[in-house]
């Protein structure tokens, strides 16, 4: 019983997968494609409402199934919800334009991937991890070709697929030796197999499979130097996809990446302090985060169009998450986890305006947003809010989760504050990340727009918007809630120092 | 209910009836800001008059948990300190409304972000929780750029976009010096009363200072980092110029010394003799520039910064009588730029469209009102007795001549053109030759003479019965000093 | 005295110039006698005072003391003594002349007059003040009326005049206000009198010893009270002027207006010499002793140069602005000359003739200005080449201003004799030579005032044919000046019994 109720929201979403496209071929083939859209988002969009009621039955209890290699505990659980709030989203957010014809293949390519994403979530195993990331990455290459009328958008499918095909081996190819020197898939027997090595600096199989384990992820994750496909991506796919790839393809390899991290990798974590250096993915991380702050930062300077811009910052973005990863403490995860929930909401709304901005005129570059002040004073208020985020203001979420992110990696070492300078660079590049957001809010009331009509946003994307704004404005105000839970959810992680 | 927290969640409830009003009840929407003002200003007075002198230090204070896995609360409370400062506030709040009534492009946008940034100073001034603090500090000062950016004039993009960025890269100092000190309490909270009964570490505290303390001075308008200052002040719609100079300046001021000053005061010791340098550097070189400035609202920019320098110095002092002469400046100057402001901005160029000093003239017969109100803010200006300038900056010094001689009398030098350039822009503007191209004003609105009258009464106010003020700053800052520098 | 006549006497101008702001604008003469009325009330006042006072005490009397700011110890503390009852009452006997003088004046009336009233306040303020902040608040609130009586009312080049008499003022009413807070820190007081005991019992140098220690500054005492005293000293000086700092003067002069070229001439200068007797003096004997060879030889340089330069001008209000640099030269002198070793008697004898020369001079270049003033009403110009003749046509004019010039001379019968003769009788035994020199001084005024008397009144009638003589206002306004000159010329002890007791008192600091 437990078994099936603890894989009853995956059930759910796979049904869900194929009646979509049964109700599709059989009733809805000769239906005008704005009523398809409406339909069948509707649909999309309730089977994942649906599939987080099975979650809220679960019980506090960690539990294993299949010989451990799938997990359900409280963490996990907030993950999944996570995970289904931002898919619900995102087929919000769908609904505003048709990209294509092909609706409900659509909306199931986004089940699918949100598939991908739960199994992830609960994966513990090696091979599992593996799966459930192509089965993600599969999903999210074939959404972002859908924009089937735009050349950008194959261009960027390929380049993702390229990319994505590369990390996958790259992470294949790390997993595979670590199966081989530890004999096991199972991430707590890899941990306590290396735990057990007397010389475990003097292994470099080890070293070799760790490297190429945090190359596929870094691809997953878009951090520097393995960011090359994100900006192409985001700019080619559908606005939505773009959203959901920027945010629950994150959070959940994210969410991933510290499993392995804390509960394979904990032995070889080295020490990124700058008082007591040792080397191990902790100080590889520290620098792919500084580079991928600073380089995100400076180039999402430079561009024109709303949607790379974007993408370059969530570059960054994924650089201030890894800076909570170094932390390596409690407070550290607990602050990362809190920085993944409300960066996936305010990413999502900041998409959300740009899929309903676009969708009236037409083009997503930072000059399509001129006057959208006079033009839809709502959407510029839901758009100032997500920037304002995005850059860090009080009392906006973002803001907090910034906070917590570098007080948690101060917190590292509070003798002699060996991981400051990770900091520094961090606040640092935040201000500087002010300067481009800025430009954002210049051109939507700074700037008078050509075309003076007013747009209108439709219900669900308006929905949406608030759904996300109350996230990003409420956590921002009041995030105790979300702290408090996040503490007792942390201690279904391994303890950590 | 707290009647600190009633202050700003009256100016926040303001701008939320604000934010539900339809776009073109433009007469509504005015009507509610300036509600919103009067009543602020009332609770203010309330506050202000409220306070028991005999008791001193912290009053009307209230502790609620906000946060509590990080020891963030929400914690109010005010002293003689902030509560001049929560009243110079509430006159500008109610005063830059008035004088804002002529705005007709998007009110509701303007007077909205122009309520929450008040809201977030009078946030920062009655914050005794550090993150409290600085959340309200950048909420102060973000909307200030879409002010600027949309309302203003003159380079406004260039302007608002220099200004934010500089404050927020002096935000970025403090929110480094803020974790620091968090962890090197070891207390788990941002209590600002907690922490200031540390003793932190020498070492750490001169290096923490200058962060905590450049931090917020950009704000302040500290010498070499005052640039953006001007430029902001001249880009700025009126009553947003009056805002900014007027009670933004202080707001970093004020934090200087509430946050770096009092929690760090061995690094004080240490860092304040350089800042002073700075300090005066400010109001030699802030009078000099004005000196010789074309713009009329430069000229009243750079009078902002030199009289910052006054501030700072006196926060630089060390001194009771000297801090208290800081905190009276602030309240001071507040109102005399104010109605600086309110005269270049309102009263001279929304009705000649022209701030060049070469062009202006003769306005004094036009619109008297406006000369006599430039009079007794330059007189305020110059530190003439009878105005409140004057017993402020003469607190300052004598503060000062304790600790820096040398500097105390080169700010003889900053008075004495200070005098030059008012009297300067008094003649060019006011006398002298008008310009043929300007003629036919309207008179001076009986909004703006309310306003300008409001001012005006406090400076003479103040300057004549300062005890009103002075007392109150003097109780609260002599236990500080004596307890941070013996 | 519990009935508080000082605060009434000076504030009253001021109290009542606000509720003259709202009488209507368009009635002229009832602006004109309104501000008019309101000047004589305080002269009344100052009546009574001289009435009260007992000249036989040297101290302060009539003395109004209350807390103010107590956080820096201020208080509001007034009291007259000999030193300043003189000019109290030459005060209040001047502004209402000015007032009257006033009445040609079409231009913006009521804020002309105000100014008058504030100007009253403040000057009597500075004359009644025994504590610095007090004193300061009203000798900066003298400066804003006059520069602005320049500013709006004054001739052709009246801005650049104005900012330059702003100017100079407050640059020596800052170094002023930077000394007074340094002794205020080593002495926790802004009082005079307190100031004054302090520094005869030695303590005021003790306490800046121990100031200067405390802060780090290298100096000794002796040179903390130079620093001090020149710093102070400063302000007053360029209020006299004294040479070299007197070069504000004669454009102010020039370009007022003529009833603020009367204030200024006879009650503004006289603040900086009552500043050195009040203060200066006082405060720093020591300082004044070791400089007063230096000090005199700027004062002669006043009188000398203030001579000269009179005899050389050809616009009228400029010699008589020269010449006020000249007579303002015999006080310093006077004043410098005290604190040369000598008999008291010398001394007090210089010391009363500097007081009443204060007097006299107030009372005689106002005179003096007057009828420049009345002249130029006329003719719209102050060139002394193209007046001539006058006599046949002003024979009234012509008296009143030949009285007035002979006062300024030192004819004896006329005021300015006596003072002249006190301060040189005082001085010559005290600082011979440079008295002798000063006496050039004497020689000069009296060729460049006969020489002008001669221009104006004598030889062909120029191309001004057509003049009016003075009329019965003008006359009004130049009766009690000249009143006061034979008064003062004839019996002048009542003067010298009033300031005697407090100059006997004050030359105690060089015993």
């Amino acid at each position: 019983m437990m078994l099936i109720l603890s894989f009853l929201t995956e059930i759910i979403l796979l049904s869900a997968i194929f009646s979509l496209l049964a109700v599709d071929l059989f009733f809805l083939r000769k239906k005008e494609d704005v009523l398809r859209l409406r339909l069948i988002g509707t649909l999309a969009a309730l089977s994942a409402v649906a599939a987080a009621f099975p979650l809220l039955l679960n019980s506090s209890q960690k539990f294993y199934a299949l010989s451990g290699m799938w997990v359900l505990d409280p963490l996990v659980i907030f993950a999944k919800l996570a995970i289904l709030v931002i898919t619900f989203v995102t087929i919000l957010l769908s609904m505003e334009t048709p990209y294509t014809p092909h609706i409900s293949e659509y909306f199931a390519l986004i089940l699918s991937a949100a598939l991908g994403m739960l199994f992830l979530v609960s994966a513990e195993e090696l091979l599992m991890i593996f799966v459930a990331l192509e089965l993600l990455s599969v999903s999210l290459y074939l959404l972002t070709a859908f924009h089937y009328r735009v050349e950008r958008s194959s261009e960027g499918a390929v380049k993702y697929f390229l990319f994505g095909a590369l990390s996958s081996s790259f992470l294949y190819f790390g997993l595979s030796y670590l199966i081989g020197l530890s004999g096991t898939t199972n991430l707590s027997l890899i941990g306590e197999y290396l735990r057990s090595l007397p010389h475990i600096t003097s292994e470099p199989l080890l070293w070799v499979s760790a490297a190429f384990i945090l190359v596929g992820l870094g691809f997953k994750l878009a951090v520097v130097p393995f960011h090359l496909w994100a900006p192409d991506a985001y700019e080619g796919a559908p606005t939505p996809v773009a959203a959901y790839i920027s945010t629950g393809s994150k959070l959940a390899s994210f969410f991933i990446l510290i499993k392995i991290l804390f509960v394979a990798f904990e032995p070889v974590a080295g020490s990124p302090l700058h008082t007591a250096f040792v080397s191990g993915w902790q100080p590889l991380l520290a620098i792919i985060a500084c580079f991928s702050m600073t380089f995100g930062n400076l180039v999402a300077m430079a561009q024109k169009n709303l949607k790379r811009l974007l993408a370059y910052s969530s570059i960054a973005h994924a650089g201030y998450i890894l800076v909570g990863v170094v932390a390596a403490t409690q407070l550290g995860i607990s602050s990362v986890l809190y920085y993944l929930a409300i960066y996936a909401f305010t990413n999502l709304g900041a998409f959300g305006v740009i899929v309903a901005v676009s969708s009236k005129t037409g083009g997503d570059d930072i000059g399509d947003f001129a006057g959208l002040g006079r033009r839809s004073p709502l959407l510029a208020f839901f758009m100032i809010l997500f920037i304002l985020s995005l850059a860090g203001i009080p009392p906006l979420a973002g803001f907090f989760g910034k906070f917590y992110l570098f007080l948690s990696a101060v917190g590292r070492d509070t003798e002699q504050y060996g991981l400051m300078w990770l900091v520094v660079v961090g606040v640092v590049n935040s201000a500087v990340s002010l300067y481009y957001y800025l430009k954002i809010l210049k051109q939507i009331y700074m700037i008078e727009p050509t075309d003076p009509s007013p747009i209108r946003a439709s219900r669900p994307v308006v929905f949406a918007l608030l759904l996300a704004a109350l996230f990003v404005a409420g956590l921002g105000i009041y995030p105790t809630p979300l702290l408090t839970r996040l503490d007792i959810l942390i201690s279904y992680l391994p303890p950590i120092p | 209910m707290n009647i600190l927290t009633l202050i700003f969640w009256t100016s926040l409830l303001g701008a939320a009836v604000i934010f539900c009003l339809k776009p073109d009840a433009q007469r509504s929407i005015k009507r509610v800001a300036a509600t919103t003002g009067l009543i602020c200003l009332f609770l203010s007075l309330v506050a202000f008059l409220g306070y028991d002198l005999r008791m001193g230090g912290m009053q009307f204070l209230l502790k609620r948990p906000w946060i509590p896995q990080l020891g963030i609360s929400l914690h109010v409370g005010a002293d003689g300190i902030s509560l001049p400062l929560v009243l110079l506030t509430g006159f500008i709040l109610y005063t830059g409304v008035l004088i804002s009534y002529n705005v007709n492009d998007r009110p509701k946008e303007f007077f909205c972000l122009f309520l929450i940034l008040v809201t977030g100073v009078f946030g920062v001034f009655v914050s005794m929780d550090l993150f409290l603090l600085f959340v309200f500090y950048e909420l102060a000062v973000l909307p200030m750029y879409l002010l600027i950016g949309v309302w203003g004039s003159t380079r406004k993009e260039y302007g608002a976009m220099k200004l934010t960025l500089y404050l927020l890269v002096g935000s970025a100092l403090v929110f480094i010096g803020m974790l620091a000190l968090y962890f090197a309490s070891g207390l788990n909270t941002f209590d600002l009363i907690a922490l200031s009964q540390v003793d932190f570490p020498l070492p750490f505290q001169k290096t923490v200072f200058p962060l905590l303390f450049i931090g917020f001075a950009v704000l302040g308008g500290l010498w070499p980092l005052h640039t953006w200052s001007p430029v902001g002040h001249v880009a700025a719609p009126t009553s947003v110029s009056m805002l900014h100079a007027g009670v933004l300046m202080k707001l970093g001021a004020y934090s200087c010394f509430r946050v770096a000053v009092m929690l760090l005061p061995e690094g004080a010791r240490f860092w304040l003799p350089a800042i002073a340098v700075l300090a005066t550097v400010n109001i030699v070189y802030g009078a000099m520039v004005a000196m010789v400035q074309r713009d009329f609202k430069f000229v009243i920019g750079y009078s902002s910064v030199s009289h910052m320098g006054f501030v700072l110095l006196g926060l630089a002092s060390m001194d009771t009588v000297g801090v208290s002469g800081a905190v009276l400046q602030m309240f001071s100057h507040g109102i005399m730029t104010g109605l600086f402001f309110a005269i270049v901005g309102r009263m001279v160029y929304d009705r000649t469209h022209t701030r060049d000093l070469e062009e202006l003239g003769g306005l004094s017969k036009p619109l008297p009102f406006a000369g006599f109100a430039f009079i007794m803010g330059g007189l305020a200006s110059m530190g003439l007795p009878g105005l409140s300038g004057f017993i402020a900056e003469l607190q300052i010094l004598i503060g000062v001549w304790n600790r820096y001689p040398l500097l105390a009398a080169l700010t003889g030098l900053g008075i004495v053109v200070t005098a030059a350039y008012i009297l300067r822009v008094l003649h060019k503007v006011f006398y002298g030759q008008m310009s043929t191209k300007i003629h036919h004003f309207e008179p001076i609105t009986p909004l703006e003479k309310l306003a300008g009258i409001i001012l005006i009464v406090n400076l003479v106010l103040i300057g004549l019965f300062p005890s009103v003020m002075v007392t109150m700053i003097y109780v609260s800052v002599a236990p500080l000093i004596r307890g941070l520098f013996g | 005295m519990d009935f508080p006549i000082l605060s009434l006497m000076h504030l009253f101008p001021l109290l009542a110039g606000l509720c003259y702001l709202f009488l209507p604008s368009d009635n002229k003469p009832l602006l004109r006698w309104g501000a008019f009325g309101i000047t004589l009330i305080p002269f009344l006042f100052s009546f009574s005072l001289l009435k009260h006072f007992n000249s036989q005490n040297p101290g302060f009397q009539f003395v109004e003391k209350m807390p103010w700011i107590p956080a820096i110890r201020v208080e509001y503390f007034l009291g007259v003594d000999g030193l300043s009852l003189t000019m109290v009452f030459l005060t209040t006997l001047l502004v209402p002349l000015a007032v009257l003088a006033s009445f040609s004046i079409e231009k913006n009336i009521k804020t002309y007059m105000f100014l008058f009233l504030l100007l009253e306040t403040g000057t009597l303020g500075v004359f009644l003040a025994l504590n610095f902040f007090h004193f300061f608040l009203f000798w900066e609130m003298g400066l804003i009326p006059m520069f602005f009586l320049i500013k709006i009312w004054g001739s052709e080049d009246r801005d650049a005049a104005a900012f330059k008499f702003f100017l100079y003022t407050l640059f020596g009413s800052v170094m002023m206000l930077l000394a007074f807070q340094v002794l205020f820190l080593a002495t926790k007081t802004f009082d005079f009198t307190e100031l004054v005991i302090l520094s005869r019992s030695g303590l005021l140098k003790v306490s800046l010893l121990f100031w200067a220690k405390r802060v780090g500054l290298p100096f000794t005492p002796e040179v903390m009270t130079t620093i001090a005293f020149f710093l102070i000293s400063v302000a007053f000086a360029i209020k006299v002027p004294i040479w070299p700092f007197h070069t504000w003067l004669p454009d102010a002069h020039t370009q007022a207006p003529t009833a603020g070229s009367m204030i200024l001439a006879g009650l503004l200068l006289k603040m900086g010499v009552y500043g050195f007797l009040r203060i200066s003096l006082p405060l720093f004997p020591d300082v004044v002793r070791t400089f007063a060879p230096f000090l005199a030889i700027l004062a002669l340089a006043s009188i000398l140069f203030g001579a000269f330069a009179a005899m050389a001008q050809t616009d009228l209000k400029r010699m008589i602005a020269y010449s006020s640099v000249n007579h303002m030269g015999y006080c310093m002198l006077g004043i410098f000359a005290v604190s040369a070793s000598g008999g008291l008697e010398a001394k007090a004898s210089a010391l009363n003739g500097v007081l009443l020369q204060m007097f006299n001079h107030g009372i005689t270049s106002a005179a003096l200005f007057f009828m420049v003033g009345v002249l130029y009403d006329r003719a719209h110009t102050r060139d002394l080449s193209r007046f001539g003749g006058l006599r046949k046509i002003m024979p009234i004019f012509a008296g009143l201003m030949g009285i007035s010039a002979f006062s300024s001379l030192g004819l004896p019968g006329l005021n300015g004799f006596v003072s002249e003769f006190l301060i040189f009788r005082g001085s010559f035994s005290l600082m011979t030579p440079l008295t002798l020199l000063a006496t050039i001084g004497l020689l000069v005024t009296a060729i460049y005032l006969l020489s002008m008397l001669q221009l104006l009144f004598h030889g062909p009638l120029g191309e001004y044919a057509s003049f009016s003589d003075v009329t019965g206002r003008e006359i009004a306004v130049a009766a009690p000046l000249i009143f006061f000159m034979f008064f003062v010329g004839i019996h002048p002890s009542p003067l010298i019994e009033l300031t005697n007791e407090a100059v006997v008192h004050l030359l105690k600091v060089f015993s």
